[in-house]
């Protein structure tokens, strides 16, 4: 932390010396979606193997603005890989090299001198706000076809009624942790957001308490990422590598069978 | 006290909590007592909720459910991201399950105890009550809680309870419990109940007719300043630690909305309770942007401890037994390392200010979960806490499971907020505030797992039955645009959009954030003292001052401008902070995370006078240069008797 005002716009310079980094940076600059983008380069001295990725972005935002440009946009808020709010394509890995968040990725993963390219994520889903954000609420409306168990305030028995299996409990925790930041659609070369869709659809329909609603609930998650324009999905995995949660492929395998029952069982979704 | 600091007005109270009956039935009896709306009428009325977080996706969702139109604001791109997300441990509840001795009335006194006698009782028993419903409620909508191999609950201890009462979804119960609300807010947006209004920010409150009526809100991606109307407004905007701007919050978390309802008559309680979470990474230079915590559960196998000889730089490994020095164990032996969150952290500081820190720069101790692993195996301690390791081994580069972790403390919670009622009313009619957002629950010191209860229990069980008491009155009066009101808060906003943008000076307004910040941790931190209040309080006005006239902010305030939000939640931190050090200075008593070098016991704990600060300390905004004007809530012990705390 800056502690006087002398030094206070000199940021990010307190590395040893001979520890620092430079680095070359190549960003996706973007002012609008009806605005064509490019690739811009910014050179970086002395940033830390210590910092987060964030981080060494916020360095250049502070150069940028003393310059008088324009700092680059990008999402961001918990900065502890939780919120699912920061993601950009890095090196063309979502990502980046690590898998990760973004925020949690440290730049002790790159090298002195490494050239770093910086892009937001490609999907036509989830298209270009500025610079390297993007716009997330198809994700949402998905969750909006059936990714809920309905069950309005108030209505709720005795937590203990319906004891559940630990398996089942962990099986669905795991599908759970999916933070929706969107790298499965970004590093899928169908930008598809099949591993989103199954990590809801695994962790409801794992519980008891999923039970009711599993057949709409699949065939309506399912429509709705059709109808946001997300591609098909190929079993290619990506989405999985690419995941910084680690959800398995296993997810996608229970959707395919959950839609296979839900259909021949007569669901189908809803207009 | 030098009277220009600020002047006394009258005292304030709380008139809803009915207290003629037993603080048992007073919940159910206020419920009763309530007006209701009919559900043929709740469509017709209008609900603004700020925030989606665990109190106001809750409420969203349930105020939705009932029937009434419901408006939801947030300035991420989903709801799903509100910094709820980031709470790893539990969520309190008293159910009992261990059969170890657990009750509503032990839940109660446990948080009463917890928050240093500085909460309201009424508030604090209502939270015990509905903590059961909150439970069960979740675990309905599909929170998969961790269980036992029965297929029940499983529970583990938190700080300050000598009961297993903290339910939770492995590190990740505030994720777990928030997606179970997001998932039933946007239930309640596609059933058309709720209307969405994403990366959109408050900025201003209209007041009309002293009632709260609207907002003023900017859409972050467009730019656009617009007005929305409502009978009523819930603000669930979270906590203001970000004050200090190295916190555990999210980078965006703000005290903007809460500021601004403050500056039209909304009082602001407490705002010198913050607490500082004892068990963090600490900081690892400069141009760090932001501190992570790793959960309080970690205390219940992890050991703390330091070298017992100042400049021991040993690997940790080698440093024997007997030079260790188990400092939680040794002073509190009935409660160990299971301290409330303001003891350990300070003792973690005095053990750094004796210099037997440890890391690079002496501000860590280590948390040691070497006996924890030779006693249940590295796989058992890997089940309970593998993603903590996982993350503390991202952020420092170092194997936990080999080396014990280092932790120091950060801030991370604010237990001040906008003085509500019991009704969690503020004292602008028709705005309500729930969650951290509001001062009603923790007193001077929240214990762990009790702010996702909080903030449950108000958005989905307290604040839909006392909002209908007031909207019984409604649907007020239609208004727009040409309302004097509304026209003075939009003109209002724009103009001080226009000055911000106008400046154009030599400063970013994140190096203003971190000078502030600094400041705040050094003289408003862990520990304050007369001198150290009154000279952050000869700084703040020169910081605000220098902001006004040499803040540099890029860009114009159409389009998405992230440098412009942040210049405008800096302008507000900074009077804020103001505010908080003159609610430290006028508390010359230490309660909870409240701790006053001035009182102290001779063993350097932290020493409450009754006498004289027994009340909450509700602040009245006063326009510029005026001071602000103190109301006092006192605070009457019915059930739970003063006592100096003691965990020994």
């Amino acid at each position: 932390m800056t502690a006087t005002r002398e030094d206070a716009t000199h940021v990010g310079s307190t590395v040893e010396p001979g520890r620092g980094m430079h680095l070359t940076l190549r960003v996706w600059r973007q002012p609008n979606p009806s605005v064509k983008g490019k690739m811009v380069t910014y050179e970086l001295d002395d940033i830390s193997p210590d910092m987060s990725f964030l981080e060494m972005l916020d360095v250049l935002n502070e150069h940028i603005i003393m310059e008088g440009g324009d700092p680059v946009s990008f999402d961001h808020d918990c900065r502890e890989g939780i919120c699912g709010m920061c993601g950009v394509m890095i090196n063309g890995m979502a990502h980046g090299p690590e898998q990760t968040t973004t925020c949690q990725l440290h730049m002790r993963s790159f090298k002195d001198g490494d050239t770093i390219d910086i892009e937001p994520w490609r999907a036509t889903a989830f298209p270009v706000i500025k610079d390297l954000a993007v716009d997330r609420r198809a994700f949402d409306r998905i969750i909006q076809a059936g990714g809920y168990i309905s069950a309005p305030t108030g209505t709720a028995p005795e937590a203990h009624s319906v004891p559940v299996p630990k398996k089942d409990a962990d099986a669905a925790f795991d599908a759970a942790t999916c933070i929706g930041c969107g790298a499965c659609v970004a590093a899928c070369p169908n930008a598809s957001s099949m591993l989103f869709t199954a990590a809801k659809v695994s962790h409801l329909g794992l519980l008891p308490q999923g039970q009711p609603e599993r057949n709409d609930r699949v065939v309506n998650m399912v429509a709705q990422q059709d109808r946001e324009g997300f591609g098909g999905c190929t079993n290619i995995g990506e989405c999985s590598a690419a995941c910084p949660k680690g959800i398995s492929m296993e997810t996608i395998s229970r959707l395919n069978h959950d839609l296979l029952g839900a259909l021949r069982a007569g669901a189908r979704p809803k207009s | 006290m030098p009277l220009e600091l600020f002047t006394v007005g009258d005292p304030i109270a709380d008139t809803k909590a009915p207290m003629d009956v037993p603080i048992a039935e007073r919940w159910s009896t206020r419920r009763f007592r309530a007006r209701l709306v009919n559900p043929a009428n709740r469509r017709k009325m209008t609900v603004i909720v700020v925030g989606t977080g665990l109190a106001g996706g809750s409420a969203a969702a349930t105020l939705g459910e009932a029937g009434y139109q419901v408006k939801s604001f947030w300035y991420q791109d989903s709801p799903r991201r509100a910094h709820s997300v980031a709470a790893q441990g539990g969520i309190n509840a008293a159910k009992n399950y261990r059969n170890d001795g657990d009750s509503v009335h032990r839940l109660f006194y446990d948080t009463v105890k917890g928050g240093d006698f500085r909460s309201r009782e009424n508030n604090v028993h209502r939270l015990a009550e509905v903590s059961v419903n909150i439970i069960d409620q979740c675990v309905a909508q599909g929170v998969p809680f961790a269980r036992e191999y029965g297929g029940l609950l499983d529970n583990r201890s938190f700080g300050g309870a000598q009961v297993s009462r903290t339910f939770y979804a492995r590190g990740q119960t505030g994720q777990q419990l928030l997606y179970g609300a997001y998932q039933a807010l946007e239930r309640q947006m596609a059933a058309g109940n709720v209307e969405q209004h994403a990366r959109t920010e408050m900025l201003d409150v209209i007041v009309v007719d002293g009632r709260a009526r609207g907002i003023v809100a900017r859409d972050l991606v467009s730019g656009e300043i617009s007005t929305h109307f409502a009978d009523a407004v819930v603000l669930a905007t979270g906590g203001y630690g970000n004050v200090f701007y190295l916190s555990t919050n999210a980078k965006g978390s703000n005290a903007t909305a809460i500021w601004r309802a403050h500056k039209r008559g909304a009082h602001f309680a407490n705002p010198c309770y913050t607490q500082i979470h004892p068990t963090c990474i600490p900081v690892s230079g400069d141009y760090q942007s932001k501190l992570t915590l790793m959960s309080e559960s970690l205390r219940n196998d992890g050991r703390v401890w330091v070298p017992k000889e100042r400049g021991d730089t040993r690997d940790p490994r080698d440093i024997p037994e007997e030079d260790r020095d188990y400092y939680l164990e040794r002073i509190y032996p009935s409660f160990g390392n299971l301290v409330p969150r303001d003891i350990a952290s300070r003792q973690a500081k005095n053990v750094c200010d004796e210099g037997r820190g440890v890391g690079p720069n002496g501000l860590g101790v280590y948390l040691d979960f070497g006996d924890a692993i030779q006693r249940l195996g590295r796989s058992a301690v890997e089940a309970k806490y593998g993603n903590l390791f996982d993350m503390y081994n991202r952020i420092t580069g170092e194997n936990a499971y080999e080396t014990p972790m280092r932790i120091y403390p950060a801030v991370h919670y604010t237990m001040g907020g906008l003085w509500v009622d019991y009704d969690l009313q503020s004292t602008i009619p028709g705005m309500f505030v729930i969650g951290e957002a509001n001062f009603s629950d923790h007193g001077a010191n929240r214990l762990g797992a009790s702010a996702l209860m909080q903030g449950l229990a108000d958005g989905y069980f307290v604040l839909p039955n006392t909002i209908a008491d007031y909207l019984a009155d409604a649907p007020f009066e239609k208004i727009d645009d040409s309302h004097p009101a509304a026209a003075e808060a939009l003109t209002g906003v724009r103009e001080q959009i226009d000055r911000l943008l106008a400046i154009q000076g030599t400063r970013t307004p994140a190096s203003f954030h971190r000078e502030l910040g600094r400041l705040m941790w050094d003289l408003c931190g862990m520990e304050r003292s007369e001198e150290s209040l009154r000279k952050a309080l000869d700084r703040i006005p020169e910081i605000r001052q220098e902001f006004w006239t040499n803040v540099k902010v890029s860009g114009d305030w159409s389009g998405f401008n992230q440098t412009l939000e942040h210049a405008g939640r800096v302008a507000d931190f900074i009077e804020l902070a103001e505010l908080m050090c003159i609610d430290a200075l006028h508390r010359n008593e230490s309660c909870g995370g409240h701790f006053r070098a001035e009182s102290q016991t001779p063993e350097g704990e932290a020493l409450r006078d009754d006498e004289t600060y027994a009340y909450v300390a509700a602040w009245e905004w006063t326009p510029e240069g005026a001071p602000p004007v103190l109301h006092r809530e006192a605070l009457e012990y019915e059930y739970v008797h003063l006592a100096q705390r003691s965990y020994k």
